[in-house]
């Protein structure tokens, strides 16, 4: 049975990733609060976007990738042998750095991810909310059957965030979502994050120390080692970290003074 | 010791001087270059030249030339559709050979098959589009056919026919088609493949639905490059098809019992036919020798329409990702 | 929250059916993908199993018999030598001659042979056939079977054989010429494969069975003296011995229908099973011939290294040439994107075309320059264009665009800043080009026209059209010779209703697909060797 009662809807347990013989990252200890928004910072190469793919084994696709450890789902080991990577991906939803939408039409952009996971209801009505709680609505209503790449980046990365609404899942996974926006775009993405935070539980990379301090809830600090091996340097809710670090090194980062 | 030069000395050397030597390889160049349009030029005015000649023969008519159903030229009968039906009858069986068998290596090569295994099965491709065609005719006279009367009945196959040709050709396309799809298949960006993977799609739906329909114009492209290509395939058929066109007396007679689509019997196709007559001694004032080129302008004309036809699909339809 | 998805008992349902759905089409790839191995390898097994096998030979003169037929009349031949055909008169008349040697069935000589010993010979153990000598003989202990090829031939006295032995004469008793005993004493101790005799003996032969007037012709040829032993062995196959390939069978068939073949062959008259392998040196070295026993592939090789030697003088300097022009001349105005986009369709255009257009421009209109009559170079063989330097010209036409397409590739690939340096110290473009570009392009560009070339190498089609020889019998030496190609010679030999030819066919394929793999081994090794560093 699942524990829906606890607060944590992923906790990684000594999570060790190495890319063929190089030690990407070691024993990342993580517990992530259910409708929070959980910040993944740190220097580049420090391997959050390792980790993060790591929440919805998006790490399969890579084949000098290996896992060590365990990272739970509601309790659930999600890299037990009897676990289905589909079906994992579905429920922990992902989106990409640079707004990557089908090169199909919108709606169909939006209803794709239902259809395939066997949806039966109305496909228009989730179209249209989904697209609404992307707060992309009002700009394509009337232009539902133009192709995803008729849109603005800002736009496009929305449409990949409506896209992934639309299969219901429970955590959203975001990496850097709005580094290849402007400033304005990547506001909206924030103010969006925002709302969708009271449903979802929202994991987020970001460079941007502002967006993190703005948006997130709680903060996790990355960093690497002598050997390159990324990991995790301090964890907590994001105003501690922001203003009374525990370790030195974040202070660095986040003055800017870092190396 | 370098003496300070003057105002009027470095304009001096500064002024533009003609270079007569590299003028000369520049033109040079440009005449290699334009060859080419000389080359097509000439192939043009051959065809047209002599096809026109063919046409000026008080015996021949275009309305003969396209509507009768024999062609004989000693005889007076000059129905080219004959022989593009057989053309068409082999490249249709060779692309449905080639096309779901090259779609599927494909899609196997760019979405399942690992590193290695793509390293391994890559060259063997690269070995199979090397082999000269002379080589896949003997194949198809003394396999695919042996095999197609062992399986059917020597009743029923003759020893040459249009199957056994076609499934050759269409082995002999696979690797081209192959590689083609799969250089489109391989264009489409990763990020649309985690997109769909990361919606909780299958390798499948992800290959099928979101990475296929994005490649679609390449493909499309691919397949027409095929069609073309065995189309104006020569050596296969020559050994294989036929060695006489599929004549009928009447168009009834050759749809009866829809005769004139029997593969399993013997058909010339428009090259094979070209290579038989013009295999001997062929004398340049004989009818032959001028029904070569009217039989060689219709293929041209199909082929280079088929060609146009895969670089507008190319560049019309050419994908945003 | 009711969910419009799939949960539960269904969702695992759901999951199982897409599940069993990838996992059929997934074989479905695999299937496709192993078809396609599958294929190459039934097409190269095919050939393969046509290059070795049973056949059925007819010879006029048996290779065996023309061994035997020399010995026997240089046996019967030497001095004091006596035949008779009833073994108890050869037994009588040999234990009462200390000086006589005979030689003796087996069989015979345990049913008659009182009065006779038999020779032991230390080098060899005859089968069926024995040397025997009068019980009176006292030194004849033993022999080696090379002194046992003398004592019946060159041999007079024994002590010519051994010093220590008696300087009389040696009396010779043998059985009738066409005795059993004879046949079987001459293969085992002479041999029954005429290419393993000395060259004399081939000579004997040939003069044996050859008429006076037929001698004194190949003497005309070349003299004798000149001659290899190769010369006469193949002198022998083709004047005397003459064989008929009656039947062929292709390896697999040898293997596994053996008992079938042999059968099918005792009962032809006349017919003996040989396993032959197609290809041999000879295969490669002989001309052309309308017997397939006979044939060979030097002229076609011939033929294509010439045609091929023109079509590469021809197409790589223009096309390079033109490849540069477009990459580094070239503005992109309405000229090159003609010449661009035209280079593209002629890549297209179905090769026959280019025969056809090699017919009326090189073979006909051009028949001054391609026959060489332009130069008084006319071969006396040819008397029209269809010539070698046709051939060349059409094949380069044809892999111009393929040359032209890939040097491009090759000259992009250079980086713009090596340019940039050049010409930053005051270089001209030209010598730009010639002192970077080229430089750094040149692997890249020799890989592709090494590809472009073994297209060439195995272009058919046009070749038939600009008139490739059906059957000539001079090798080509210049480029207005007559010519047939490898594939032609292939081609021709698979039109070909009688079997042997099939194989044939087969061989010469391995023989063009060797030289093939030679050409793209070359490439892949210059690809791998000049890879670019930078
Ligand atoms: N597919 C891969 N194969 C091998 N090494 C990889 C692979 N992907 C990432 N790495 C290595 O793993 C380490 C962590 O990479 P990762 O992409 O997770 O860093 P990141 O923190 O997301 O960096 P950035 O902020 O630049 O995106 C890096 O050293 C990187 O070089
Ligand atoms: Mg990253």
């Amino acid at each position: 049975m699942m524990n829906t009662s606890s607060p944590y809807v992923i906790e990684t347990q000594d999570l060790n990733v190495f890319y063929g013989d190089f030690h990407a990252v070691k024993n990342v200890q993580l517990r992530i609060e259910k409708h929070k928004i959980t910040a993944l910072i740190g220097p580049s190469g420090c391997g959050k976007s390792t980790v993060l793919r790591c929440f919805n084994r998006m790490n399969d696709f890579i084949p000098t990738a290996r896992i060590q450890g365990r990272v739970l789902f509601h309790g659930k080991n999600i890299y037990d042998p009897d676990v289905d990577p589909v079906q994992v991906r579905r429920r922990i939803g992902m989106v990409f750095q640079k707004p990557n939408p089908f090169p199909k039409s919108i709606y169909d952009n939006v209803a794709w991810g239902a259809k395939i996971n066997g949806f039966r209801g109305d496909l228009d009505q989730l179209v249209e909310e989904s697209l609404r709680r992307a707060a992309l609505w009002d700009e394509v209503k009337d232009k539902l059957d133009a192709n995803g790449y008729s849109l603005s980046g800002g736009q496009q990365q929305r449409l990949c965030i409506a896209r992934a609404l639309a299969v219901k899942p429970e955590v959203i996974l975001m990496d850097e979502p709005t580094s290849a926006l402007d400033p304005i775009a990547s506001l909206r993405i924030e103010e969006l994050m925002v709302q969708l935070a009271e449903e979802y539980t929202i994991i987020v990379v970001t460079h941007n120390m502002q967006q993190a301090a703005r948006v997130s809830d709680y903060t996790a600090f990355f960093t690497v080692d002598e050997h390159r091996t990324g990991y995790l340097e301090e964890f907590g809710p994001t105003p501690e970290i922001f203003t009374t670090p525990k370790s030195r090194i974040t202070e660095d980062y986040i003055t800017g003074r870092f190396g | 010791m370098t003496r300070e030069r003057s105002a009027p000395e470095i304009h001096e050397s500064l002024r533009k001087r003609p270079r007569w030597g590299e003028t000369v390889i520049h033109g040079l160049l440009l005449v290699f270059a334009g060859l080419s349009i000389v080359t097509t030029l000439g192939i043009v005015l051959v065809l047209f030249s002599q096809a026109l000649h063919f046409f000026a023969r008080p015996e021949v008519s275009l309305a003969r030339f396209l509507t009768e159903s024999q062609w004989q030229p000693q005889i007076g009968h000059f129905g080219i559709l004959v022989l593009i039906n057989a053309t068409l009858l082999t490249s249709l069986i060779a692309m449905v050979v080639a096309l779901p068998t090259g779609l599927a290596i494909a899609i196997y090569l760019s979405e399942y098959a690992s590193h290695r295994t793509r390293s391994i099965l890559k060259p063997i491709l690269e070995v199979l589009a090397g082999i000269p065609t002379v080589v896949y005719g003997y194949f198809a006279l003394t396999f695919m056919t042996p095999l197609l009367q062992r399986l059917l009945g020597r009743d029923v196959v003759e020893v040459f026919n249009v199957a056994s040709a076609g499934m050759v050709i269409g082995i002999l396309i696979l690797p081209l088609i192959t590689s083609m799809a799969e250089d489109a298949l391989s264009a489409v960006p990763y990020a649309l493949r985690e997109a769909a993977y990361g919606l909780g799609a299958t390798r499948l739906e992800t290959a099928l639905k979101v990475v296929t329909p994005a490649a679609m114009s390449g493909l499309i492209a691919a397949f027409v490059v095929a069609i073309s290509r065995a189309i104006g395939e020569t050596m296969i058929v020559a050994i294989a098809a036929g060695a006489g066109p599929r004549n009928f007396k009447s168009w009834r007679e050759a749809l009866h019992h829809l005769a004139l689509f029997n593969p399993f019997k013997g058909a010339e196709t428009m090259t094979g036919h070209i290579v038989r007559i013009s295999g001997g001694d062929i004398s340049y004032e004989s009818i032959d020798y001028d029904s070569l080129f009217a039989i060689g302008l219709t293929l041209f004309l199909i082929t280079l329409l088929l060609n146009i036809l895969s670089r507008r699909i190319v560049r019309r339809y050419r994908e945003v990702y | 929250m009711m969910s419009d998805f799939p949960e539960g008992q269904e969702l695992e349902q759901f999951i199982k059916r897409r599940r069993q759905k990838g996992l059929i089409w997934r074989s479905l790839f695999l299937l496709a993908t192993t078809l396609g191995v599958l294929v190459l390898m039934v097409l190269l097994l095919t050939i393969l199993n046509k290059t070795l096998g049973y056949v059925a030979v007819r010879y006029r003169m048996e290779p065996d018999e023309l061994v035997v037929a020399l010995y026997r009349t240089i046996m019967l031949d030497a001095s004091q030598t006596q035949t008779l055909a009833n073994p108890a008169d050869l037994t009588r008349g040999l234990a009462a001659d200390p000086d006589g040697v005979g030689i003796m069935a087996r069989a015979d000589f345990e049913a008659t042979g009182q009065g006779l010993r038999v020779v032991p010979i230390t080098d060899l153990s005859l089968q069926g056939v024995v040397v025997v000598v009068s019980e009176a003989n006292t030194w004849l202990t033993d022999l080696t079977s090379l002194e046992l090829m003398r004592l019946f031939t060159i041999a007079t006295t024994w002590s010519e054989l051994r010093p220590e032995w008696p300087q009389r004469p040696i009396h010779r008793w043998l059985p009738p010429a066409s005795s059993p005993a004879l046949h079987a004493f001459i293969a085992q101790v002479y041999g029954e494969d005429p290419r393993t005799q000395p060259t004399e003996a081939l000579v004997a032969m040939l003069a044996m069975h050859l008429s006076p007037g037929a001698m004194r012709q190949i003497m005309a040829e070349k003299p004798l003296s000149a001659r290899t032993h190769e010369d006469f062995y193949q002198l022998l196959v083709d004047r005397v011995m003459e064989p008929t390939i009656l039947e062929t069978w292709s390896f697999s068939e040898s293997i596994l229908n053996r008992k079938a073949i042999q059968a099918r062959v005792a009962a032809m008259p006349d017919a003996r099973l040989e396993f032959r392998r197609w290809i041999t040196w000879d295969f490669i070295t002989s001309p052309q011939s309308s017997r397939p026993e006979f044939a060979g592939v030097r002229t076609a090789i011939l033929g294509s290294l010439w045609v091929v030697f023109i079509t590469l003088l021809f197409a790589i300097p223009v096309g390079i040439g033109a490849a540069i022009y477009l990459e580094e001349y070239g503005s992109g105005g309405w000229l090159d994107q003609l010449i661009e986009s035209n280079i593209n369709n002629l890549a297209g255009v179905p090769s026959i075309i280019y025969g056809m257009l090699g017919l009326a421009v090189f073979v006909r209109a051009l028949e001054p320059l391609t026959s060489g009559s332009l130069f008084g170079l006319v071969d006396p063989a040819t008397s029209n264009g269809r010539t070698v330097l046709s051939a060349g010209l059409t094949l380069g036409l044809l892999i111009l665009p393929l040359i032209i397409i890939n040097a491009r590739e090759a000259i992009r690939a250079v980086p713009q800043a090596f340019r940039e340096a050049s010409l930053g110290l005051g270089a001209t473009q030209w010598q730009t080009i010639w002192s970077h570009v080229l430089p750094n392009a040149l692997p890249g560009i020799l890989t592709g026209s090494i590809l472009a070339i073994s297209r060439a190498f195995g272009e058919t089609a046009p070749l038939v059209v600009v008139g490739a020889s059906t059957a000539i019998f001079l090798d080509p030496h210049g480029p207005f010779s007559k010519f047939t190609v490898l594939p032609i010679q292939i081609y021709q030999w698979t039109s070909r209703p009688q079997a042997a030819f099939q194989n044939l066919a087969a061989a010469a394929i391995i023989v063009l697909l060797a030289l093939l793999l030679v050409m793209n081994g070359l490439a892949v090794y210059l690809r791998h060797k000049y890879r670019r560093t930078y």
